[in-house]
């Protein structure tokens, strides 16, 4: 037991040297606002066509109804995903998975583990796979999935996917009961911060925007033209008439599927959705992800070839 | 004679799957065997978290050589049908049998199979037991092809006699059948092989694997109440909980723990609810008070430190859970103390009942109009109907049934309370949503009823008007169910109540929002369900048809009653005669009419009574006539019967004795009227016409 992490940034090194050593390239978060690890193209574009793929990354997550001014123990309208994606899914990923709790201090032959069915589920990405969500003397601490449809495309082969709740997960091993109180850095170093000091102000400051400030207006402006511009990129021909190449822009046009759906949540918090728009608005969203998914499977990541 | 041993093993099978599973397994394997000829002695099935398990004892070591002969065309037939005879045998022309027949020469064709061994056939009907598996949902994995549940990982498939046990070969794409498989996850020593299925269970047993899903849950219920026990406590019972637990351990270890004090004030229904669907923790009541005051969680492993550190998280976690619980309920609380249940229930407004029946609130207010007019029927009182109608519903906004949808109904009660609400509408807010299912209790409280059956009637005629009925085995709105409900709430109460005029009012209630329903036929859907409802209760379709033909077949209340006196009347011995009388005084009156070209409705004259037997059949219709339109008058159907039943004997007299067509024709028309004036009777108590046998 004289190996345990001290604090939140060591479970995350902890995690990402545990995948690093068992073939993952341990990639950085994807650069743009997003309600989960899954939306960064490593994920939902890496899930799909015949090439292998190993990958994990730290994905800060942004759900803006889930903020709660900083003073809930365990809610956040930002938190941080670790997530990992193997394709095709290694035979033995339970184990291997295991061992990622090892690592960062779980002993197996004292905590309960329990793999508890979760059929997985994404409508904005028109995605689903059967797993289960992991838990750990009763909290769930991971969700693991096998991929079986991504933008309405079969997965072959099928990708195992891990995600881990890096926060509540940290607060477990830590034995920490608020989330704010957690040592974000190690306690005893010269400027020992916790995670109330990198995010308690930032938390309330989005709260109050998330849920009375932002402009409904432009957001919806906003949605409509990151439609719009999906739309138009995936319109331009394949050839590419200054380099003469093929270039499918699969990539830039999911980049706008990413912004609408994070736009969408958004107008959500600010309660401007209603009920039956609902529906149509992450209807919208899985449309756009169809189409990117459609032009991901035109490019040679995606498997196309000559 | 060997006994063969399957055993699929996969990572974590859903919980409310694996029974069920290992019975398909058992079904699939099993009549795949005895198709091809292998006749076994006994199966049994298992299952764990990680396998299905499958013993079939007594198996032949081959299948028996079997001779099969064809009778075909004869012979000089035309050549087509010849050729599809050779296709459908397999067989060629000169492989044929031209054989003697009565009337010439028919060509047969003579297959023998030999015998094939028992290996060979498993191995053939494992496959296809496993390509064709009927999981509700299966997945691929890897780069394969193969579907399962989640990942299957190895196979066992070995028979065992006395000279020992051998591995049948099976190959299932990437996997081969062995004889190896592992123990528990955690606590298992690893792989080993198996010769039998008694070594099976043994060593899985010494891994830490319990196989009957029976036996795990036979352990967790005994440690559960005995740790209960010890503490002065008891276990609330919940078997469908520890049904799904087996079958998330492969070798359970209860533990129970303690609920924070905070929290101990919550209503017990939000402890146990919020426990079981989130921690599927058994609640443990203190039996003193009445109060749940701890829980029982079922871990998967023996944990050195006694489970502390397990305990002690699943407490933390409980925790949590709770205080959001608690949060929700005294938002609620602040909620119904500041602005009542009416002022819970105003976002009611803003939520969609159905995209063409208008709001939940549009609804409320016509099921609060509907049970106005219905309460003159169970005996409530219209204010207190309308009073509870108008709160029934508003828990619906409530946090707590947000979260827990489960409780909805049961929180309606604690909030109307809290309001200053009384008994009637409190328990209102509850009792309206029973029975939920066949088995639940039926209220009889008067408001409950009037406002459970204006609920029920409102979503029928509502969802008519939409033209939304259940077809086939989709009925997504669950009005199979109300029906049902409606049928339960009338029949226990024995309430009388003219449906046809409630569907009526209901309907007009409707108003804008939706076309006219189509009245007749939701009646006929009622009466169906009462068919059923009925039917289950050993009463026939054909006596219940003869029920519905009669008027007023709206009071379900009469209808049911009247089908019961005739089930029982019909069944007895006086009642099938009378029939039989019944109905050679219906033929013979029916072949009568249609041949003389009129009817015999008027009053028989005794006075042209000539046989004994006459006069008696008289006098018993002069007397049963009156008592029985008495009877029926008070709807008391037994008596009905009863004098129905002393006809029977002057009935059989009469035919036994009596020529009705005589070349007097005014004797003969006399004794028509005699007949007419029997059928009049005996169609007063029920269509006895449509009685079948």
């Amino acid at each position: 037991m004289a190996d345990v992490p001290r604090s939140f940034q060591d479970i995350i090194l902890r995690l990402q040297t545990y995948w690093a050593g068992n073939g993952c390239a341990v990639l950085q978060p994807y650069d743009m606002e997003v309600g989960a690890g899954t939306f960064h193209p490593a994920t939902t574009l890496r899930s799909l066509g015949t090439r292998a793929w190993a990958a994990s990354y730290v994905q800060p997550s942004r759900r803006p109804t889930d903020g709660r001014y900083g003073e809930n123990p365990n809610r956040l309208q930002h938190y941080y995903q670790f997530q990992v994606l193997m394709k095709p899914s290694p035979p033995d990923f339970q184990d291997i998975y295991l061992g990622s709790l090892e690592a960062i201090g779980v002993d197996m032959a004292f905590h309960d583990i329990r793999f508890v069915e979760d059929d997985w589920e994404s409508p904005t990405l028109g995605a689903w796979g059967l797993g289960w969500e992991v838990w750990c003397d009763g909290m769930e601490v991971s969700q693991f999935t096998y991929f079986q449809q991504v933008g309405g495309r079969d997965c072959h082969p099928v990708p195992g996917e891990l995600t881990y709740g890096l926060e509540r997960l940290a607060m477990y091993v830590l034995g920490v009961d608020h989330v704010m109180d957690m040592p974000f850095n190690d306690p005893d170093s010269p400027i020992p911060l916790s995670y109330g000091d990198v995010f308690r102000q930032a938390e309330e400051e989005y709260s109050r925007w998330n849920f009375d400030v932002a402009d409904t207006e432009i957001l919806f402006r906003q949605f409509r033209d990151s439609e719009r511009e999906c739309a138009r990129i995936l319109a331009e021909p394949e050839t590419d008439p200054r380099t003469g190449g093929r270039i499918v822009m699969a990539h830039p046009a999911y980049d706008h599927c990413i912004k609408a759906s994070h736009l969408f949540n958004l107008l959500d918090a600010r309660g401007v959705i209603s009920p039956t728009e609902r529906q149509a608005y992450i209807a919208r969203v899985r449309a756009l992800a169809r189409q990117c998914v459609e032009a991901f499977l035109q490019t040679e990541a995606g498997g196309w070839t000559e | 004679m060997p006994d063969l041993l399957i055993e699929l093993f996969s990572e974590e099978i859903p919980a409310r799957l694996q029974e069920r599973a290992a019975e398909d397994l058992r079904k699939l394997v099993t009549e795949g065997l005895v198709k091809a000829g292998l006749v076994y002695a006994h199966a049994g099935a298992f299952s764990t978290p990680r396998r299905l398990a499958l013993v079939v004892e007594g198996v032949p070591h081959e299948s028996p050589a079997v001779r099969e002969e064809r009778k075909g065309p004869r012979f000089g037939a035309p050549e087509r049908a010849i050729e599809g005879f050779l296709k459908s045998t397999g067989l060629t022309m000169d492989q044929l049998d031209l054989r003697d027949d009565r009337k010439g020469q028919v060509w047969f064709a003579v297959t023998e199979r030999t015998g094939r061994p028992a290996a060979e056939i498993i191995a053939e009907v494992l496959e296809a037991a496993v390509r064709t598996f009927p999981w509700p949902k299966s997945m691929r994995w890897g780069t394969g092809n193969l579907r399962w549940v989640r990942p299957l990982h190895s196979i066992v498939c070995i028979l065992t006699d006395e000279a020992g046990s051998r591995v049948v070969p099976v190959r299932i794409d990437e996997l081969t059948a062995g004889d190896t498989t592992e123990g528990h996850r955690f606590m298992g020593s690893g792989g080993f092989s198996v010769r039998s299925f008694e070594e099976y269970e043994t060593r899985l047993k010494r891994g830490r694997v319990i196989l009957r899903a029976g036996e795990r849950a036979d352990r967790i219920w005994t440690e559960a109440r005995n740790l209960a026990f010890a503490h002065g406590m008891e276990v609330v019972e919940d078997r469908g909980l520890l049904a799904e637990v087996a079958g998330l351990v492969e070798w359970p270890v209860v533990l129970m723990g303690e609920i924070g004090a905070e929290f101990l004030t919550l209503p017990s229904e939000v402890l146990q609810t919020s426990m079981r669907e989130h921690q599927k923790f058994f609640s443990v009541r203190n039996a003193a008070s009445g109060r749940i005051e701890r829980f029982l969680t079922v871990a998967n492993i023996e944990a050195p430190d006694q489970g502390e550190a397990i305990l002690s998280g699943n407490r933390k976690v409980l925790a949590a859970r709770l205080s959001d619980a608690k949060f929700f309920w005294e938002n609620d609380r602040r909620t119904v103390e500041r602005v009542g249940m009416t002022g819970m229930a105003e976002p009611l407004a803003t939520v969609t009942f159905h995209g063409r029946l208008g709001s939940m609130a549009a609804r409320v207010g016509r099921i609060a109009a509907l049970a106005r007019e219905i309460a003159p029927f169970v005996s409530a009182d219209p204010d207190m109907v309308d009073e509870a109608a108008r709160i029934a519903k508003a828990d619906l906004s409530s946090d707590m049934v947000r979260e827990f949808p489960e409780l909805q109904g049961i929180m309606g009660n604690y909030y109307a309370r809290m309001a200053g609400h009384g008994d009637d509408a409190a328990l209102a807010c509850e009792e309206h949503h029973l029975p939920k299912g066949p088995s639940d209790k039926v209220p009889i409280r008067p408001v409950s009823v009037a406002v459970g059956l204006a609920d029920r009637i409102d979503m029928l005629t509502g969802f008519w008007a939409i033209d939304e009925k259940p077809t086939g085995s989709r009925d997504s709105f669950g009005l199979r169910r109300a029906a049902l409900g409606v049928i339960r709430l009338i029949l226990v109460g024995d309430l009388r109540i003219p449906l046809g005029d409630v569907f009526r009012k209901a309907a007009s209630n409707l108003g804008a929002v939706a076309s006219t329903p189509d009245l007749e036929d939701l009646m006929s859907f009622l009466h169906d369900r009462l068919k059923v409802h009925l039917r289950d209760r050993g009463i026939r379709n054909d006596i219940i048809d003869s029920c519905l033909a009669m008027p007023g077949n709206d009071d379900l209340a009469v209808l049911a009653r009247r089908a019961e006196a005739l089930n029982a009347f019909i069944g007895s011995d006086n009642g099938a005669n009378l029939l039989q009388g019944f109905r050679r005084a219906n033929n013979i009156l029916v072949q009568a009419e249609s041949r003389d070209g009129r009817d015999y409705r008027s009053s028989p004259d005794p006075a042209l009574a000539v046989d004994g037997t006459e006069h008696a059949l008289f006098q018993a219709l002069e007397a049963a006539n009156p008592a029985i339109d008495n009877a029926m008058e008070t709807e008391d159907f037994g008596t009905a019967m009863l004098h129905m039943a002393s006809l029977r004997p002057p009935i059989d007299a009469f035919f036994e004795t009596v020529q009705i067509d005589t070349d007097d024709a005014v004797l003969r028309s006399n004794r028509l009227r005699m007949l007419h004036r029997i059928r009049r009777i005996c169609l007063s108590v029920a269509d006895l016409t449509r009685i079948e046998g």
